[in-house]
């Protein structure tokens, strides 16, 4: 290890590697409910060759990698399931090019979120990308990874549709191009070329290390505003979601429900965003938003809440705070949610099971939905606050977390992003030659099985036990 | 230690590491090492587990304690209302746990030894406090409205000199009534203060709360935003009552009736917001005020100002140690 | 229990019908308004349940004082027309309702009841509110604004609740018999909607214009005029208590401002348009707003007067945007007092 440690010295410079105990801690671990996994040496690459010399040397000594953006997914997937090198992605955060004509970013993939959103509102105020509800120091590239959304979603899709192109560093040491650059100067499209970007997405880090990426813009309306369409029947909820999402004229359509304060409890809140370039424009789009659930505003059943101008400012702010602020319900400092990806008309089931889940386990919660594309699908989200300083109450919200993972599964949903525990779920329920085929994109991208082992692995399958001989010799 | 109660209540959702506008990295420490333990939230839970015993005390944990240079951004931008304020309080009460350890860096503990032993950072005689007003034929204070008081700095770094007599000048020749303490001057102690160094804090301020006593000083005026701190937060808890100003805070009040016309071309002219008056005090109007009123100067706003400002990086005790070009130096450490 | 103090004698003589015939927001020509009038005091169906917008002015124009909003609000919910689509009334019901926590106080007078507005304690300050203690919280909370969801029924629950927690918890035992009332909406519900339902009040409400100008008498010497150009927003719950109009020229006289001639102004005046959209008017809320700062604007004002704090949330941003500062009028008397911190900015 001593070895390993002064090679990388020699690669990053001695400042940006560490294998002091204090960085060991801090990244063995994330903010969610998954035990902590100790690296052997955490390291922060400046460069596309910093990471190709990183990944040449771990090839080379059989020591896995883990590549971190803002480890901020809560599900434990940046933790180092069998040690080795945590590589911290944040050096890496230059943006490089904003084509404003086709509307493309090309950032590294360290940049986080916030930093991109601030270069293009000063220099670029037309243009915004689509903002996760993940605090600011998220990063663009992790987001985009693990096939995340934000308020561009109904919009546009899971950002990994709003994905352009990659670089990536294979885990053999090898760097490619995914997407129209591998051809072209520009960074426009993956179309019309083979789509290698499944390659990558949402791997949790198993199949490579993406250094730059391309991503959407979308034009920057100046005025923005945001409805709120309240029910207390899930079961209609579906089809207004359905007729809102059929306008086509929000960016952003979501929904809320939760226990607490007591006035939310027991209805549902579909949050619509929407913005334009004149008054006009926008009292136009509203007009068109609000007749879309007439229906229900008839028959007194649902109806948009009306909001004064400083209330809707927290519905409009992007990102959101509250969704963080949520982690000091139990002034306890943790939530963790699992993200349902699943078909819109399975929200009634979706929120019922919620709330059982959480009688059943003596939590209070915050369930949600983000819809994404044009009512493609939803993003439906189960939050439960614990106290980090409570041991109990965090395995309380552990084992929530796993039932909640289940009952998705058990819905015909599928758990997003998902822990350690919950991707062995998802793979016993997968068709089987689909998971042949991820173990052999895997073993011919990987062939030494060095990127974030324990995620996508199937137990007693692709050699864990040998990289775990790899890991205790590295020791 | 103090402020435990809050440590586990850090989510580490980073807003602390940035700006409101978030677009910089903008806690200074996390800036210059970018590991997650030099955040605030990296402090919050390395704090944590060191109080439990899940790590040890190490000169490294040290020297991710003593970066912080309390600037108060992590303050400014957390996002949980109900802890924020003591965010910064429990790393100073983390310092201090160290202190009582005996286990700070070398730099802070000569920093600390040289207050001790000399009375300032300077290894210097005291007796030199006053040479910063040599020629300024400024008084001592004797009943004077107002004490000015210049600080380590003032006295003795090169370039705090010139501030000094440059503000001493400008406070004589606009009249103001004004004494100095020349080579009676002590440490305000404020680095001392955020380094958690609590025992010689307080018999810093101690001293020169019972010299102003002495000297029935009502009203100082200090050069330093940290000895306006210091002097204005921390002194009333051991029993001072005089009044404090920055020296901006005075000078605006004068140029209700003086008018300055600069000669030369229009200079374009920015303010870096200091974190011991902006973040700290909230002062953000009185210098901005003061240079909207001087002809020829073409005032511009820097991306991060205010409350987004970024700091120096000399807070916390950071300006007198060469901590920061040192750190991360050394093979293995 | 606590009826309406309606008399349908009184209305079926009524040959006027100003109540309906002078409405704001539904046309209606003497004959049309003589058979909703029936129809109204049979509880039989009547447009006029479905189309009004709880305005209140009807209360106003009713030469006889005989409560005729009051009770169409009764038909409508007798008749379930849910004026707000029912979950968002439900949740207004939790959101609002009593949190009962009440924590009794030593008071001295002057008592500001400061109702369930929170934000706005902070207002009072400096020399016009020397001295004062102040109340608030949901327990306080007026409950008038039912009136606008067709919940009675609410109103009859919670407004005895109300008055006894003021009196019981807060003045009694503290020998304060006057409660002024910062929300015009407080004054109004124990002046005018409580006796017109049967409820007792036992203590004495004051107006906050009433406490405004005998203050400015009091500190006439540090009034300095201020020479702005005022449109006021009278509020809905105004309309019951017409007679609390003059003290807003009086306020304006002493500390020299304008209230700018306008069309919708007085008994002319127009919902600030919140409740349209609680209602899913929004098009008539659009309409109605944009005429009423449309009319501000063409008067020359340059400030905008709001009495209630919910006109101001709702109009507040607009009225700036078109170049006119929003203001309480709270806020207005104390930059005339060379103090000013307003709510807006």
């Amino acid at each position: 290890m001593e070895k390993i440690y002064l090679q990388l010295k020699e690669i990053v410079g001695a400042g940006y590697v560490s294998n002091d105990p204090e960085e060991l801690f801090i990244y063995s671990r994330d903010m969610g409910t998954m035990a902590p996994s100790f690296p052997d040496m955490v390291v922060m690459p400046d460069s596309t060759d910093d990471v190709r010399k990183i990944v040449l040397l771990a090839n080379r000594e059989g020591i896995p990698i883990v590549p971190m953006g803002g480890g901020l997914v809560l599900s434990g997937l940046s933790r180092p399931l069998k040690g080795g090198i945590v590589l911290d992605m944040k050096r890496m955060n230059r943006i490089l090019e904003v084509n404003e004509t086709s509307r493309y970013a090309l950032v590294e993939a360290g940049t986080s979120q916030g930093m991109l959103q601030a270069y293009l509102k000063k220099h670029h105020p037309k243009l915004k990308h689509s903002i996760p509800d993940a605090p600011p120091i998220a990063t663009v590239g992790g987001n985009v990874l693990i096939h995340g959304s934000g308020h561009l979603s109904h919009a546009a899709g899971f950002h990994s549709d709003m994905l352009n192109g990659m670089e990536v560093v294979l885990p053999t040491g090898k760097v490619v191009r995914i997407g129209s650059c591998s051809t072209s100067p520009y960074w426009f499209s993956r179309a019309p070329l083979p789509d290698l970007a499944g390659l990558f997405l949402g791997w949790m880090g198993t199949t490579g290390i993406v250094t730059k990426l391309a991503i959407k813009l979308f034009p920057n309306r100046s005025l923005s505003d945001v409805a709120i369409f309240l029910t207390e029947d899930p079961q209609l909820v579906p089809d207004i979601l359905h007729r809102i999402t059929g306008v086509q004229i929000a960016e952003d359509v979501t929904a809320w429900m939760a226990p607490k304060p007591d006035w939310a409890r027991d209805f549902q809140h579909v949050i619509i965003n929407y913005t334009a370039d004149s008054q006009e424009e926008l009292t136009w789009k509203r007009k068109l938003l609000y007749a879309a659930p007439r229906q229900y505003i008839n028959d007194k059943t649902g109806g948009f809440m009306p909001l004064p101008p400083n209330m809707k400012k927290s519905f409009m702010e992007a990102p959101g705070t509250n969704l963080t602020i949520f982690a000091d319900v139990k002034k306890g400092g943790g939530f963790e949610y699992v993200g349902g990806i699943m078909p819109i008309e399975l929200f009634p089931e979706a929120y019922r099971v919620g709330i059982d889940i959480a009688e059943r386990f003596n939590t209070t919660y915050s369930t949600g939905a983000r819809i994404i594309g044009a009512g493609h699908c939803m993003m439906f989200f189960y939050a439960y606050p614990f106290n980090r300083a409570d041991p109990l109450d965090v395995k309380r919200a552990q084992e929530a977390l796993e039932e909640t993972n289940r009952a998705v599964l058990d819905m015909g949903g599928i758990p997003w992003k998902a822990e350690a525990p919950a991707q062995q779920e998802i793979m016993k329920r997968m068709d089987p030659n689909t998971l042949e085929l991820m173990k052999q994109v895997m073993e011919m991208l990987d062939p030494n099985g060095i990127m974030n082992p324990g995620n996508w692995e199937p137990t007693g399958q692709r050699g864990i036990e040998d990289r775990e001989a790899i890991h205790n010799s590295g020791r | 230690m103090e402020h435990a109660d809050i440590l586990h209540r850090c989510f580490r959702c980073g807003y602390c590491k940035l700006p409101g506008n978030y677009m910089d990295l903008n806690c200074p420490s996390y800036l210059k090492f970018r590991f997650e333990t030099y955040s605030p939230g990296g402090r919050m839970w390395l704090l944590r587990a060191w109080l439990e015993g899940e790590i040890k005390t190490s000169p490294r944990l040290a020297e991710i304690l003593f970066s912080c240079a309390t600037c108060a951004n992590c303050v400014e931008h957390c996002v949980f209302p109900k802890f924020k304020d003591d965010i910064l309080n429990a790393f100073v009460a983390g310092r201090s746990e160290l202190v009582e350890k005996g286990a700070v860096p070398p730099a802070v503990r000569d920093y600390l030894k040289a207050i001790h032993v000399n009375g300032n950072p300077y290894k210097l005689p005291e007796a030199d406090r006053g040479k910063w007003a040599d020629g300024l034929d400024i008084e001592r204070f004797n009943d004077q409205e107002y004490l000015f008081y210049v600080g380590c700095v003032g006295s003795y770094d090169e370039r705090g000199k010139q501030m000094a007599r440059s503000v001493g000048r400008l406070l004589r020749d606009w009249h103001v009534s004004f004494g100095i303490l020349g080579p009676d001057e002590h440490c305000d102690g404020n680095d001392v203060c955020s380094l958690g160094e609590t025992g010689l804090f307080r018999q810093l301020a101690e001293q020169t709360i019972q010299q102003f006593s002495d000297l029935n000083v009502g009203k100082v005026i200090t050069l330093s935003p940290h000895a306006y701190h210091a002097m204005k937060t921390e002194y009333p808890k051991y029993g001072a009552q005089f009044d404090v100003y920055h020296y901006s805070q005075v000078i605006e009040g004068l140029m209700k009736t003086v008018h300055l016309t600069p000669k030369g071309e229009p200079v374009r002219v920015t303010f870096h917001d200091p974190c011991y008056l902006g973040r700290h005090h909230q002062e953000y109007g009185t210098p901005r005020n003061i240079l909207s009123k001087i002809r020829n100067v073409q005032f511009v706003e820097m991306d991060r100002s205010k409350g987004d400002a970024l700091c120096c990086g000399g807070g916390g005790g950071n300006f007198f140690r060469i901590f920061w070009v040192t750190a991360r130096t050394v093979p293995g450490g | 229990m606590y009826d309406i103090q309606f008399d349908p004698g009184i209305c079926e003589a009524c040959e006027t019908l100003d109540c309906l015939v002078r409405c704001q927001h539904m046309t209606l020509d003497l004959d049309a308004a003589r058979q909703e009038r029936m129809n109204i005091i049979n509880g039989d169906d009547s447009r006029v349940l479905k189309e009004c917008i709880t305005c209140y002015a009807c209360e106003e124009y009713c030469p006889y004082d005989n409560h005729p909003f009051y009770l169409i609000v009764e038909r409508q919910e007798q008749k379930d027309i849910w004026p707000v689509p029912k979950p968002l009334t439900k949740q207004q019901t939790i959101m609002m309702g009593p949190k009962g926590k009440i924590y009794p106080e030593k008071l001295g007078p002057p008592v500001i009841d400061m109702c369930y507005f929170p934000m706005l304690v902070k207002q009072i300050r400096g020399k016009l509110f020397e001295g004062c203690s102040t109340i608030v919280g949901s327990d306080l909370f007026c409950n008038i604004m039912w009136l606008h969801f067709a919940k009675n029924s609410v109103i009859r629950e919670r407004v005895p609740m109300i008055i006894d927690n003021l009196w019981t918890y807060y003045l009694k035992d503290n020998h304060i018999e006057e409660l002024i009332c910062y929300h015009d909406e407080c004054y109004a519900t124990y002046t005018h909607l409580a006796p017109s339902f049967g409820m007792d009040v036992p203590f004495r409400p004051i107006h906050l214009f009433e406490y405004l100008t005998q203050r400015l008498d009091q500190l006439k010497d540090q009034i300095r005029p201020i020479g702005m150009k005022v449109a006021y927003q009278r509020p809905c719950s105004n309309r019951l208590i017409p007679e609390t109009q003059h003290w807003v020229d009086d306020i304006f006289e002493r500390i020299g401002v304008e209230r700018v001639d306008r069309e919708y102004d007085r008994e002319n005046a127009l919902c600030c348009g919140a409740i349209l959209r609680a209602q899913q008017r929004d098009d008539l809320a659009d309409d109605l707003q944009k005429r009423n700062i449309d009319d501000m604007k063409a008067s020359g004002a340059n400030v905008c007067v709001f009495n209630c704090p919910f006109c101001i949330f709702t109009l507040g941003e607009t009225v700036a945007k078109e170049g006119m500062m929003p203001l309480l009028m709270s806020d207005l008397c104390q930059f005339a007092l060379g103090e000013g911190k307003p709510m807006w900015g």
